[in-house]
């Protein structure tokens, strides 16, 4: 039974089509930076590395795995209220790995702490769940849950990697640049603690991958119209 | 592993029971008539919508359950680490639970009196829980409540450190409201109840670099030596000729910038959390209200005076 799974698995990862459903999300189709999904828990946990991987790792296993089991019932779950049985199976998850986050890594939970919860209304599990698990099937919806959820840990780790860096002169809680008050020459910018903050380095983001690829880039809502110096005289 | 189980002589049994079962033939003739029908039917919505309710109230329950004792094992290992941590016993190699039993001593104080309590257990009494029961606590008057902590148990849970049969340390559980959250933690003062040797926080949830650095032991170290009442002196007490001892007010604050140690009323001041006024205010104002009348005034004049004499 087990080999057979790890066979089936094995090619299913093998496969190209899910290579493009892992791979897609980590640029080309990132939900942070295309899609621009999930900023709101990409502001709050990414002042320091530590909770910024735990955030991502469990993000990660919530879209899968809720994206899976909805996937997996798909064919069944009645269009009326579709978003409340992903809600119940995405909420189900997030308070399973909050349980297991107090029992297994206390201190990380307790910096955690909402955020976690509010893995619930992280738009990316919703996104997923709406977008592509109710309409494909249960492995593809796994991986394409792990593809989304490592896009998000790519943007989170970059941002934190800032952030804590230029913060508070440390990265995962190991002196980087020595601070002033200890006799160092860094003195940390105190804006990069502060969620805004986050919303520069996120920003500054989209504009190096969009400037890489321009595809990206959504065609213009209204044009500015040229206006020729022999139009423009006539009004 | 399927297999394993498929083969288990209790689950074949479980399976011909449930083969002979007339409710679980039902259920299952149910169940095949729900898949096959429309999705958007009426029946078929409700069924799913109990049958998934059902599913997921067994996967969290199960969850919350089997997890509960891990859990409530690292709770009580934080607090004890907190207590050793405020106390200066903790090191990396400590064994937390050997630590704790051997040199830290849980008693009870009556907040009302300032004297010990032993008809209660002390080990297993927990404050934070006998705050929200009416029967344990008092509601604090709105124009004494500068903590904002609106209760308070009228038992308090304090842990002495001793050595050699003498008080080495005093710790005292303090909380109070900061920002965004209510802060927990331990004041530990020497024996002369006087002066503090440390200050931890186990429980809060504020700014993350800014209030939050509340947990910084860099600026915890600024908290040792500094002295809670106002008053430096008391010959009356080293006499030991009266009862109680009116030690006074607390005077003990966080103010903006750095101490200037040159100055008069020095020992009384910790310097403030930078970009974190609020969390800084609330941290004031808990160790005020936790050392006035309110809350271990009593207490601490008696441990002195107790002192005095012996």
């Amino acid at each position: 039974m087990s080999a057979v799974l790890g066979d089936e698995l094995k090619n299913a990862i093998l496969n190209d089509a899910t290579k493009k459903v892992i791979v897609d999300p980590l640029v080309n189709n990132n939900p942070i930076t295309l899609q621009v999904l999930g900023i709101c828990s990409a502001l709050a946990v990414t002042s320091q590395m530590s909770t910024s991987l735990i955030m991502a790792l469990a993000l990660t296993l919530v879209t899968a795995f809720s994206s899976a089991a909805i996937s997996a019932i798909r064919k069944h779950i009645p269009g009326s209220i579709r978003i409340i049985v992903q809600m119940t199976i995405i909420a189900s998850l997030v308070i399973v790995v909050d349980q297991i986050l107090k029992a297994v890594a206390y201190d990380v939970s307790k910096q955690l702490s909402v955020f976690v919860g509010l893995i619930i209304t992280n738009c990316i599990v919703m996104g997923r769940a709406e977008g592509y698990a109710m309409q494909n099937p249960p492995l593809e919806s796994f991986m394409d849950g792990i593809g989304n959820g490592a896009g998000y840990s790519l943007i989170l780790i970059i941002v934190a990697f800032f952030r804590e860096t230029l913060g508070s002169g440390k990265l995962l809680g190991y002196e980087v640049f020595k601070l002033t008050k200890d006799g160092g020459w860094y003195d940390p910018n105190g804006l990069m603690l502060l969620p805004p903050s986050a919303f520069f380095i996120i920003g500054m983001i989209i504009w190096a991958v969009r400037q890489w690829k321009p595809e990206q880039n959504e065609a213009v809502d209204f044009k500015i119209m040229a206006i020729s110096h022999g139009e423009g005289a006539q009004h | 592993m399927l297999n394993v189980i498929k083969n288990n002589e209790q689950y074949v049994k479980l399976c011909a029971r449930l083969e002979k079962c007339e409710h679980y033939q039902k259920f299952l003739a149910y169940k095949e008539k729900v898949l096959a029908m429309g999705n958007d039917s009426l029946e078929k919505t409700l069924a799913i919508a109990v049958a998934l309710c059902l599913v997921c109230a067994v996967l969290v329950s199960f969850g919350a359950v089997a997890l509960k004792p891990l859990q409530t094992h690292n709770k009580n290992l934080d607090m004890k680490k907190n207590i050793l941590e405020v106390a200066g016993l903790m090191k990396e190699d400590t064994d937390i639970d050997a630590a704790f039993g051997e040199q830290i001593e849980a008693k009870l104080v009556n907040l009302e009196t300032g004297e010990y309590d032993e008809s209660v257990n002390a080990d297993s009494y927990d404050q934070r829980k006998a705050t929200k029961d009416p029967a344990l606590s008092v509601a604090i008057p709105k124009n004494k409540d500068i903590a904002h902590v609106r209760h308070k148990a009228k038992l308090a849970k304090v842990f002495l450190v001793k050595e050699g049969g003498k008080i080495k340390s005093i710790i005292l559980p303090v909380s109070g409201y900061g920002l965004w959250s209510t802060l927990y933690g331990f004041l530990s003062l020497d024996a002369d109840g006087q002066t503090v040797q440390s200050i931890n926080f186990y429980d809060q949830a504020e700014t993350p670099g800014l209030g939050g650095e509340v947990v910084n032991p860099m600026w915890r170290a600024l908290w040792k030596g500094k002295k809670v009442y106002a008053e430096t002196d008391q010959p009356s007490l080293n006499k030991g000729s009266i009862e109680e001892a009116d030690i006074g007010e607390p005077a003990l604050a966080l103010i903006k910038g750095s101490v200037d140690t040159g100055k008069i009323g020095s020992q009384h001041q910790v310097d403030g959390l930078a970009g974190a006024t609020l969390t800084s205010n609330g941290v004031t104002n808990l160790v005020r209200y936790w050392m006035s009348k309110e809350g271990f005034a009593r207490y601490l004049s008696k441990v002195r005076v107790k002192r005095a004499k012996s």
